[in-house]
């Protein structure tokens, strides 16, 4: 561990810098990619992409450890690549085959890779919280500093077990992280319509430790991240992380064809945000501190040759074997 | 063998199954005094961090089962009354039953919850249902109705070892009832029926807190030389089709008693089971006894209106003699 509530406050060094716009740009090149798979047709399900949120995943996960665990969304690739999920493996699930990291049962909303210990994309809304918990409560009993994060929106921040998991995380003083990405939508409803109060007050009358940072300014979120997972680890308790930010494509991808006439934003709004992506002002940080166009290229082509291999491995994937269902059901029943 | 009441073995397969394997853990609304008996004694024995009160938050409690399963524990929750399953449904139903399909094998779920269920006590619709047949149709969720000690303790030993969720249904006013149990390691496998009494007129398959009724209502036919076969299937969920087929190819008539509403009960998917599989078998229509499809009333003639008893399993035993394949009725 190299967090510690003792540890001074302090900002990140170039090669951490370095290391979250790599984070962040294979998130949003996976996600592009897989914008342009769905339209090929080669996603058979739903596709709910991160776009515009990238500086969250990367930020609060740059602390955690493979043992460490997190839960997430429905809009999970970036927590999944962020926690050190093999993008390949994502690839192929999201497109159906028996090489996916789910071997095809589970597909874009629900990648996990236990193994790093990210315990799933979830299609219920707010359904990581209660895992989080219990996953915190484990934690907490092994004693050995590991903390849970969840990352749920501010559409789940409605839901009535964000109450009774701030509750629980806090009269036991589990080592849990609760990331709350405000990307202002709860589906195709602004969520200001649909909320009352500041969904930050909700944690501080628990008497849990908030912050709320720019969601869309990674150093901020990687700074109170670390603020608050050492804080877990040194036995301290829950923390609640507020992250404003903003999702750049729709809820879902081919919303518009869903939506018919109907529109929840207009393309001005998407355009101001667009003026505050999260890696452009990474990239402004990194040059500003005297970093290469050459560096960040290497980065990006590492990247690229990364997603090429996953995407092709994907297409040439074999298709999901159509009776592993049955024997999957029920562990012993595949032996 | 040793003489033990229902509630007493429980206690004692959470006792043995503690001691053996420190990852398992005990928690839910009031375990640490345990207003039902079954947990009594298991915080002072085991300490807060395997035994622990929680606050009332069923849906939070169901979800931090699988978040607990998922780093390396195997919780047992209880939920006290089984109606309180539906407050903490979204992950039995939708996490619980499918995270370990879903997440292609990956996820451990080694989860056993608690719930008392059944009526008879006025206790009134929310506290008296049956839930079974809403569990069994999730598929991944094994589903355990003892009726006797010796199966309780058998059957929740299996399940808390067992590597998937499996929800252990207690019968809710039989904790007193005594049965001889066997020493040691007791463990009781699924998907093994339990041939109660044996008989060569009727089948007679009764489930969870139905096998006593149907037990005393066989003692009552015999008197009038009706030999009625009763097996508890002891788990709904694997369910063990062949004893039951077996009994049916010898009697030839089958009754399913089940505190279950008819519709789409327990005793609808074993009704339709064996005539899928045993319809030749059959001298004459399959019998369901089961409970009305109401709300369970408070006032106790009324809730006794609508639920199974001796004299409606009697009448359904005699039935199905009278009744002849192809005649009218």
């Amino acid at each position: 561990m190299t967090d510690d509530a003792a540890q001074p406050v302090r900002e990140p060094q170039t090669d951490e810098l370095l290391r979250l716009y790599e984070q962040m740009q294979l998130i949003r090149r996976s996600e592009e990619r897989l914008a342009a798979g769905y339209a090929a047709g080669k996603v058979p399900g739903a596709l709910h992409l991160y776009i515009g949120q990238e500086a969250v995943a990367v930020g609060v996960c740059a602390h955690l450890d493979d043992r460490d665990y997190v839960t997430s969304t429905h809009r999970g690739h970036g927590h999944y690549l962020a926690k050190g999920g093999d993008v390949a493996a994502m690839f192929a699930e999201i497109w159906g085959k028996r090489e996916g990291i789910c071997r095809g049962m589970g597909g874009s909303m629900h990648v996990a890779d236990l193994s790093k210990g990210m315990l799933g994309a979830n299609g219920v809304v707010g359904a990581g919280l209660a895992i989080a918990t219990g996953a915190a409560l484990g934690a907490q009993l092994d004693g050995d500093r590991k903390v849970a994060v969840c990352f749920f929106g501010d559409g789940a921040a409605n839901q009535g077990v964000l109450m009774e998991t701030l509750n629980v995380a806090a009269i036991w003083a589990l080592p849990m992280i609760f990331v709350c990405e405000n990307n202002t939508f709860s589906e195709f409803t602004p969520s200001r319509e649909i909320t009352a109060g500041r969904i930050a007050d909700r944690a501080r009358a628990f008497d849990v430790p908030t912050h709320e940072v720019d969601g869309n300014d990674v150093v901020a979120v990687w700074r109170s991240a670390r603020e608050s997972i050492g804080h877990a680890r040194a036995g301290g308790g829950p923390s609640f992380l507020m992250a404003d930010t903003y999702r750049i494509h729709g809820h879902m991808e081919r919303e518009l064809f869903i939506l018919g006439e109907g529109r929840y934003r207009d393309d001005d709004e998407i355009a101001e945000w667009r003026a505050k992506d999260p890696l452009d002002r990474l990239v402004g940080q990194l040059v500003a501190q005297g970093v290469a166009d050459e560096a960040l290229e290497e980065l990006d082509a590492r990247v690229v040759g990364l997603l090429d291999a996953a995407e092709a491995a994907a297409d040439a994937g074999e298709a999901a074997d159509p009776t592993l269902a049955e024997r999957l059901m029920f562990a012993g029943a595949e032996e | 063998m040793v003489r033990r009441r229902l509630i007493e073995a429980i206690n004692d397969a959470l006792v043995e199954e503690m001691a053996r394997d420190p990852k398992v853990v005990v928690y839910g609304e009031d375990v640490e005094l345990s207003i039902l008996g079954d947990v009594r004694g298991l915080h002072a024995q085991f300490g807060p961090n395997r035994v622990r009160n929680t606050p009332i938050c069923e849906a939070t409690l169901t979800g931090m089962a699988v978040g607990l399963a998922a780093a390396g524990y195997r919780p047992v929750l209880h939920m006290m009354f089984a109606n309180f399953l539906f407050t903490g449904m979204d992950a039995i139903a939708n996490q619980m039953a499918k995270l370990r399909l879903m997440t292609g094998g990956q996820m451990e779920l080694p989860i056993t919850v608690i719930a008392s269920y059944g009526a008879g006590r006025s206790s009134a619709a929310q506290h008296s249902d049956t839930p079974y047949p809403v569990l069994m149709n999730l598929g991944g969720i094994k589903v355990l109705t003892p009726s006797r000690a010796a199966d309780a303790k058998g059957l929740l030993k299996t399940a808390i070892r067992d590597r998937n969720p499996c929800i252990f249904l207690e019968p809710s006013g039989r904790g007193g009832d005594f049965d001889e149990v066997p020493d040691g390691d007791h463990l009781v496998p699924f998907g093994n029926a339990s041939v109660l009494r044996e008989g060569g007129d009727v089948t007679v398959v009764a489930i969870g807190r139905m096998v006593k009724l149907a037990l005393k209502s066989a003692e009552a036919l015999a008197g009038d030389a009706i030999n009625v076969e009763i097996i508890d299937p002891r788990t709904l969920v694997p369910f063990d089709t062949e004893t039951v087929l077996s009994s049916v190819a010898k009697t030839g008539r089958l009754v399913i008693v089940d505190e279950a509403r008819e519709c789409c009960s327990a005793a609808s998917q074993i009704a339709a089971v064996v005539a899928e599989h045993g319809f030749d078998l059959l001298a004459a229509p399959i019998r369901r006894v089961t409970t009305a499809n109401v709300a369970i009333p408070y006032a106790p003639n009324a809730e006794a209106q609508v639920l199974p008893d001796e004299t409606r399993i009697e009448a359904a035993v005699r039935d199905v003699l009278a009744a002849r394949r192809g005649a009218a009725t």
